[in-house]
Order: C-alpha cells, then structure tokens, then sequence
C-alpha cells in the first residue's frame, strides 16, 4: 500500500514540477525502483541445490552473459546489469521468502528467469501485486504465457511444454502408429503440462496411452512406476521428468531390461546428461526429444558465430561445463533480457518493460537459437518461442531430424 | 496505586521493558525486516508450545512441525475456500489442532520416553505425504497461496498519525503476530505458576511420587500435550499469514527439530526462554548464510563448496558451543550470571540460615 502511496505521491509532485516549469517540452528519463543512472538490479531465484540442482547452473550463465555485457559494452544503455540468485532448491515454500527477500530488500527492478513451476506459480500473485515485472520464467508451462491477461507482469520465454508435447503425438501417430504408450511425469503442473499437451495432440488417439504413472519430486526412486509401466504392455515411454529423475529412469528402464521407444522431455535433454545416463548403464536405443538451442556438443556449429560467442561469454563463468545445453539456455534467454533492456531505452519503468517482454518482443537474430527459431510477443499472442525441431539420439550426441515444427496459435 | 507500581519486582519492569521494545520495533526496521521479525515470533509462539510439553511436562515430540502444518492449512482452507476473514480462522485453527492433538496425546503418551518421540517423528514425516493427497482440499504439491493482509482502516490510520508512514501488511501481521504472543505467553505463565503447572513439574520430576501425591498422570500428560498442540497450530494459522503462502513443503520434518533446537537453546522450562529460542532458530539459518567466507586467495572450486556447506557448518558450530557453555540455554546462562554476579556484590546466603550477609559498608 505505502508502495503504491509513495508513486503517487511521487508522480504528484512530478506534475507539480512539470506545471511549475511552465510545460517543459521533452519528458525527462522515467526509472523505477532498482535503476539507476549507472546500474540496473535484477533478481532471480534458481535450484542450485535440492532435487532438481542441475538447472542451478543456468543462472550462472545468465550473470555471464550480463558480465559479458557490463564487461564489453558498459552494461545496456550505460547502465551496469547487477544479478542476484538465490537459492530455493526447487521448494516453493523457499521461493516465496526469497522472491520477497529480492522484491522488498534487495529493491530488484525485475525478476528475471526465476525457476521452476510450482516455485513461479507460487509467487505470480505476489509479483503481479506488487507490479514486479516477473519476466522469462525458467518453465514452459503453458498458464505463464496463456494467462497474460490476467498477469500482465508475467511472461515465460522457452517453448510451451503443451506445444512439445503435441510435437511428440504428431512424430508418435506418423512413425508409430499403433504404439502402446506409457507415461512417466512429475505429479506437478509441470509434468500435468505435458499430459495434457500429449493428450490433446493424439485427440481421438488418446487411447494408445495404456498408462500414465507419476512421481512426488520428493521421491527417491522412479522404479515402481516404471516396472508397472511395463507390466501394463507399454512399448513407448514419455519421459517428463526433471534431469536427475531422467538419468534414473533411463538407468532403471535398461535395468528391467526393458526396451521402450522413448520420448525424453527437452527440459532434461543436454548432451552430456545423457552421457551420465549412458555411463551409469542406460541402453539409449531409440530415443527422440526436442530441441530448439544450438547444442554446444554438435560438430555443425563449431565454426558458427553464435556458438563462438557462446564460448567466450561463458568463460566468464568459472563453474560452469561449456558442453551443458542448459548454459547455452542460459545464454540465450539473457540475450532476450538484455534485448528488452535495449528496447525499453529511457523509459526504464516496470511497466514498460513488462509490456515490452510480453507484447513487443520480435528477434530473429537470438544467435543462441536454432537458424530460424523467432522469439515474438504481439498483443494478442504471448507464446515467445513456439519452434522447435525433433532429435534423435545417435549413440553420441543428438541428430536433428527434419525442419522446425512451429505450434504457434494451436494452444488455447 | 502508585505505591504498588513502586514495589513491584524488577523483572515486571523487565518484562515491560521487552513488551515496549517489540511493540516500537516495527517503527525502527524496515517493513520486510517486520515480516521476519513475525515469523521470529511465529517460532517463538511455537517454541512456547513445546516448551510446556519437554520442558515442564518432561515428554519429548519431534513433530510439532506437523502440528503447525495443521493449524496453517485449516486456516488457509477456510481463508481461500470458504472467504473466511483470516484473523477470525487463526483461534478455530488452534482450538482445533488441540483438540487433534490432545486425541493423539491419548494413544501417544501410553508410549515411554523414546517411544513417544518415534510416533511423534513418524508424525512429522507423513504429515507432507498426508497433506497432499487430498489436492482438490489442500491443493495438492502446489499449496495454497494467501493474499497479503490488509489492515483494517482505524489501525492503518493510527500508525499513520503516530510514525507518519502507512501500515504495510508486513507490519499488520507483524503486530497480529506480537498480540498473539503476550495473550500466549501470559497464558502459559498464568498455567504454569498454578496448580497446573505444579502437576506437570511433579510428574516430569518423577513419575511415581507424582502419582503418589495424587496427580492424574495420564490426564495431565495429555492436557500437556493438548494445550502444547494448541499453541503449535496458533503458531502454525499465524506462520500461514506471514508467509502468505502454504505448502507441504513449508513444513519439513526439520521444522520440527528446528523447533527442538529453539526450545533448547532458548532454555527449557522457562518463560522468556521460548522468545530467544525463536529468534535463535529463526535468525541463526539465515545469518549463517552470510558469514561465509569471500576472501578472494580461496580458489574458486573450494570457494563454491564453502559457501554451499558453509552455512550449516557456521549452524552446526554455534549449535555445538552454545551447548558447551550454556547447557541450560540462553536463559540458563543469564541467570547464572546474574547469580554471579549478584554473589559477587553482595556475597552468596548462608547456607545453613539463608540470610544474606551484611552489606559490605556497614560492616
């Protein structure tokens, strides 16, 4: 409430000066709370510990990115970029002290790329309250983007889990048609996401999922659901589950000597977590997931600009693993962020950037991003990302197979 | 009624002194600082309840923590669900985590010591599996999110007069909080000087002489354990409202031993001992997070492992001297020195007489 007050009274006596200058033409620089003439603050909230600890090094390469920025450019439009990460270990209870801890003490300007589904829902309120901008959140599910309208301060950035989920239901009805499918997803919004997204995209096929069995992200092992997966007959698996809980179950499924056609959620699908799952004893035949980032580890980039300056930029990060597609994520969303910041210009309000994020977005050059790939926000569609391409596991790395499949528009 | 004023013993002015200090303490720190203080004394409030339970009652539980998640989650349900005014579910959650807890207390505490603190840690650990079942109830793993409270209009305007700022939420709950508190803890001082409390010492002390003098045993174990849940859910409806925000993750089993920890540290069977425990067992988990080592010869990779084991080292280490040089707690130590002290300047009581020794000037 004082906030609120307190901008008032702020934009009150900003018109008193305005009317006591006797109408100056030129508007003077707006900034909010966490900017000013020389820095910008940003906060962010990530699992670096906990269940899902391995996304934790995506905020590292995000600070790299903007040290990169501050190092070789003076920061955006002379402004230095200050990143802060917390903590949460994938614990909506934590996220909420700390995303306040950000907001009220640390006085950030934006949240940005904030991990995780149930942790982002658990503080969209809160932000959209506050008028925080919340923005790029590190999730697909689908109500970050869907819902603008009701969160105007919220917009995701990578692409939908629903939209994905529907480009494994075309790939599943074209090369295996009378495929028996069981499901293994995280028993949260983020695995019911791609339930749903699978179910819908298979329409009257819906049947072919014989079973869909889930897990707590408390849970220590996956492999009660994954026997009953096989009992019930499945031959292809869907696997939406977090990293850590993928290498497990490609463990265990080869353990059962089971050999399913997998489809591996993108949000688990790096290069070299496969290779964790490999040396600890997983088959890996047949194989597809998703990919929409230049795959660090993929010989066809190594001469390619982008990836060159993938390479420089997280040098500066001295924890992270230059093969982990995360970083590359990383990389690429803060590429967005620093786009936006450019674009917002003078006007470095909240509000402004918000709507810049989630309504005025349009780059066609994110040299993080597949060829082709378009990060694009109108005021009518706020799905920034919808392409993507399948991949095939080769033993080594992933093969991309045909052209990008793009599910703009088909998610209501 | 001055005269009485006058001889008043000193510790009522200390008590004053404490009550003046948390009721101006919001004008002095920041908002989001209130909203820490009140989860402070969330704990505090929580720790009180245990405290009447281990320290005067002498039986040991593990799961208060499951306790609290009670009394948030009827609150939140009936907050959200059904549009109650939060303030008014806070008494109905704790009335109705007691009576919860006074029911297990009839089963539990036919358990000796160890036993006990087994079905009450099996308590703290289904107690997140419990809580999400139910998902369309307590909604599932996502929890329930609560809306920031608003204060009500005569208040907002009698803080505004008085420190010329607006009320935020964090200051509104911080104050439901801190009247919640003094009506808690003057209640657990009232219960525990009277014939009450007097059992449930006797009992503690030994449970056969207590029962040959008369006293209900199993009754007053249970009523313990009743009254110590009914302060864990007020504590709990009361942690809802300064996180905005419940889950079943809010509530681990190490809440539990977080709140043993308070209740220990703080110093057990005492009153203030509660109040320090809280602000112990709120404040030292987050402080430890900032004394981590930053000096920049540490190489990187041992620098980041510090600074990921670093805070529940500095947690553990200050944990383990407390212990060493206050094994009755905080309040254990105070007291001590004060009792030094005081010997110090005016000579211990004879043994045999009690008397005090003349004052040394006269002499």
């Amino acid at each position: 409430m004082s906030k609120i007050g307190a901008r008032i009274a702020a934009v009150a006596a900003f018109m008193v000066t305005l009317a006591a200058c006797g109408g100056s033409a030129t508007p003077a620089p707006q900034t909010d709370v966490g900017v000013t003439s020389n820095s910008i603050s940003l906060g962010n909230t990530i699992a670096q510990s906990g269940p899902a600890a391995a996304y934790g090094t995506i905020a590292n390469a995000e600070l790299a990115y903007f040290t990169y920025i501050n190092n070789t450019q003076g920061g955006v439009n002379g402004r230095k970029i200050n990143f802060k990460i917390l903590d949460d270990a994938y614990n909506p209870a934590q996220t909420v002290p700390l995303t306040k801890q950000l907001v009220e003490q640390d006085k950030v300007f934006a949240m940005f790329s904030g991990l995780g589904t149930q942790a982002q829902t658990s503080v969209r309120d809160y932000l959209n309250a506050q008028k925080v901008p919340q923005l790029f959140v590190a999730t697909g599910a689908t109500t970050f983007m869907l819902d603008e309208s009701l969160h105007p301060y919220t917009i995701g950035w990578q692409p939908p889990y629903q939209g994905e989920a529907r480009i494994y239901a075309k790939d599943v009805l074209a090369n295996h048609a009378s495929a028996k499918i069981g499901v293994l997803y995280q028993n949260d919004d983020y695995g019911q996401d791609y339930l749903k997204g699978l179910k819908d995209g298979l329409g009257s096929n819906a049947s072919m999922i014989v079973d869909a069995e889930s897990y707590d992200v408390t849970a220590a092992s996956t492999a009660s659901q994954l026997a009953t997966l096989k009992a019930k007959g499945a031959d292809t698996l869907f696997l939406f589950t977090t990293p850590a809980f993928t290498i497990k179950s490609l463990v265990i499924t080869t353990a059962l000597h089971w050999e399913p056609t997998i489809y591996l959620n993108s949000v688990s699908n790096p290069q070299v977590y496969m290779g964790i799952a490999a040396k600890a004893g997983a088959a890996l035949k047949n194989v597809t997931s998703v990919g929409y980032l230049k795959d660090p580890t993929d010989p066809t980039w190594a001469s390619d600009s982008g990836m060159q300056l993938y390479k420089t930029v997280i040098a500066n990060c001295t924890t992270c693993n230059v093969n982990d597609g995360f970083n590359i994520y990383g990389a690429a969303v803060a590429w967005s962020m620093v786009d936006v910041l450019k674009q917002a210009g003078t006007n470095m309000t909240r509000a402004n950037v918000a709507n810049i994020a989630t309504s005025g977005l349009n780059e066609t050059s994110n040299p993080f991003l597949l060829p082709g790939v378009v990060v694009k926000t109108t005021s009518s569609d706020h799905f920034p990302i919808t392409q993507e391409q399948v991949i095939t596991w080769s033993g080594t790395g992933w093969t991309r197979q045909g052209n990008l499949i793009d599910e703009r528009g088909t998610i209501k | 009624m001055l005269q009485r004023f006058r001889t008043l013993p000193p510790r009522y002015w200390l008590v004053l002194v404490v009550v003046l200090f948390f009721v101006g303490l919001p004008t002095v720190i920041d908002s989001f600082q209130a909203g820490e203080w009140a989860q402070a004394l969330v704990l505090a409030i929580a720790i009180m309840g245990l405290n009447i339970l281990v320290g005067y009652s002498g039986q040991l539980s593990l799961g208060h923590g499951a306790f609290m998640a009670l009394g948030a989650y009827v609150s939140a349900i009936l907050a959200h669900r059904y549009k109650m005014d939060y303030l008014v579910t806070i008494p109905i959650a704790g009335l109705l985590t007691g009576v919860i807890g006074f029911l297990f207390g009839v089963p539990a505490l036919r358990l000796s010591a160890l036993y006990l603190a087994l079905a009450t840690f099996a308590l703290a650990v289904v107690a997140p599996s419990l809580i999400k079942r139910p998902a369309e109830l307590t909604g599932g793993v996502q929890g329930i999110v609560l809306l920031p409270p608003v204060p009500p209009q005569p208040v907002s305007d009698a803080y505004a007069a008085l420190t010329g700022t607006a009320m935020t939420s964090d200051q509104w709950t911080y104050y439901v909080t801190l009247a919640w508190g003094l009506v808690l803890f003057w209640l657990a001082w009232n219960l525990l000087r009277h014939r009450t409390g007097r059992a449930m010492r006797a009992i503690r002390d030994g449970e056969v002489a207590a029962a040959a003098s008369g006293i209900n045993l199993a009754g007053y174990k249970t009523l313990a354990f009743g009254i110590s849940a009914f302060y864990a859910g007020i504590a709990g409806s009361l942690f809802g409202l300064a996180a905005g925000f419940v889950s079943p993750d809010s509530f681990p089993v190490s809440l539990s031993i977080q709140l043993l920890v308070g209740a220990v540290v703080g110093g057990l069977a005492s009153i203030p001992g509660p109040l320090i425990g809280g602000i112990f067992a709120y404040f030292l988990p987050i402080e430890s997070n900032q004394w981590v080592p930053t000096q920049t010869w540490i190489p990187t990779q041992i620098a980041s492992t510090i600074e990921k084991a670093g805070p529940a080292v500095t947690y553990g280490a200050v944990l383990i001297l407390t212990m060493i040089f206050a094994p009755n707690g905080i309040v254990g130590l105070v007291g001590a020195g004060y009792a030094r002290l005081r010997g110090r300047l005016r000579g211990v009581p004879d043994r045999e007489s009690g008397q005090m020794p003349q004052d040394p000037q006269t002499v």
